[in-house]
């Protein structure tokens, strides 16, 4: 049971989501900061990301391109506003073009915060918040990891059944 | 100013728009803050494909797009599932990390 809340706010487009780690806050930040081992959680099994840029720095820049089924390969930018590892990540979150430059006709970018903290008995709790600038934008996001909505949520049905059936209640 | 309160003023206005019969002057008398205020939050909420604003007679009143707010909520429980596919990959990394050191440590 990794994911301990989560909180949907439909009025504010924002989703945030709390998940816990046996691990120290290093090296959950260690997640995000290595390209090598984000790539391999970004995106889903079907849709590998590939990141050629990455760096987490106040005013830095990560650009990535993900890799569909069919080929096809949409890609996305940070503009990182605030890093403070390992504790914190303030970012927004666009599509670009192949180029890099942000993509103009497309919805965004939205915003991503991300919270590391210890919870004790070498735990960490990272805390993600997502605040999306339009509905249309949430749309264009999912489309870009659909599959992961199609078929690696199939196998983690079960699992997120047991999850409610633990985790209940508002935050 | 556009912080959790602001989020909590945004929700106000959506929950009392669903009746759809005040004004942005109406509305603003609700809360305190100024109109300006209330003005920009409505215009967020209307950017964001939440509410509009229609002409009823000779006023321009706030409703709330009932079909977008469930949109949003769809949306949201669909990108749950993205986050939680990430975070389900994000153990497996770690705990092979662990498996690996645990391995190294019997190797020595």
């Amino acid at each position: 049971m990794t994911v301990t809340a989560v909180r949907k706010d439909p009025e504010a487009l924002t989703l945030t989501l709390d998940a816990e780690f046996d691990a120290s806050p290093e090296r959950v930040w260690q997640l995000w900061a290595d390209p090598r081992q984000l790539e391999r959680w970004w995106g889903p099994p079907s849709y590998p990301a590939t990141f050629t840029v990455l760096d987490l720095r106040s005013g830095g820049r990560a650009e990535y391109y993900m890799t569909g089924p069919d080929g096809d390969t949409p890609p996305g930018y940070w503009d990182i506003i605030d890093a403070e590892p390992p504790r914190r990540l303030v970012m927004k979150d666009g599509f670009s073009n192949a180029d890099g430059s942000p993509n103009e006709e497309m919805p965004g970018p939205g915003e991503m915060n991300v919270f590391i903290e210890p919870v004790g008995n070498g735990r960490t709790r990272m805390t993600i918040e997502s605040i999306f600038p339009d509905a249309a934008a949430m749309e264009q996001l999912l489309a870009m990891g659909q599959e992961e909505g199609l078929t690696e949520a199939v196998g983690q049905i079960d699992a997120i059944l047991a999850e409610n059936a633990v985790t209940s209640g508002p935050r | 100013m556009f912080g959790a309160l602001a989020d909590a003023t945004r929700r106000d206005i959506v929950r009392r728009a669903i009746d759809g019969e005040e004004g942005i002057v109406e509305l603003a008398g609700h809360y305190p803050m100024s109109f300006a205020a209330v003005q920009k939050h409505v215009a967020i909420l209307e950017r964001a494909g939440l509410v509009t604003k229609q002409r009823v007679r000779r006023r321009k009143i706030v409703r709330t797009n009932v079909e977008g707010l469930r949109m949003a909520r769809r949306l949201l429980d669909r990108f749950e599932q993205m986050w939680r596919g990430r975070i389900g990959r994000m153990t497996d990394l770690i705990a092979t990390g662990s498996a690996a050191e645990a391995t190294k440590e019997i190797d020595r």
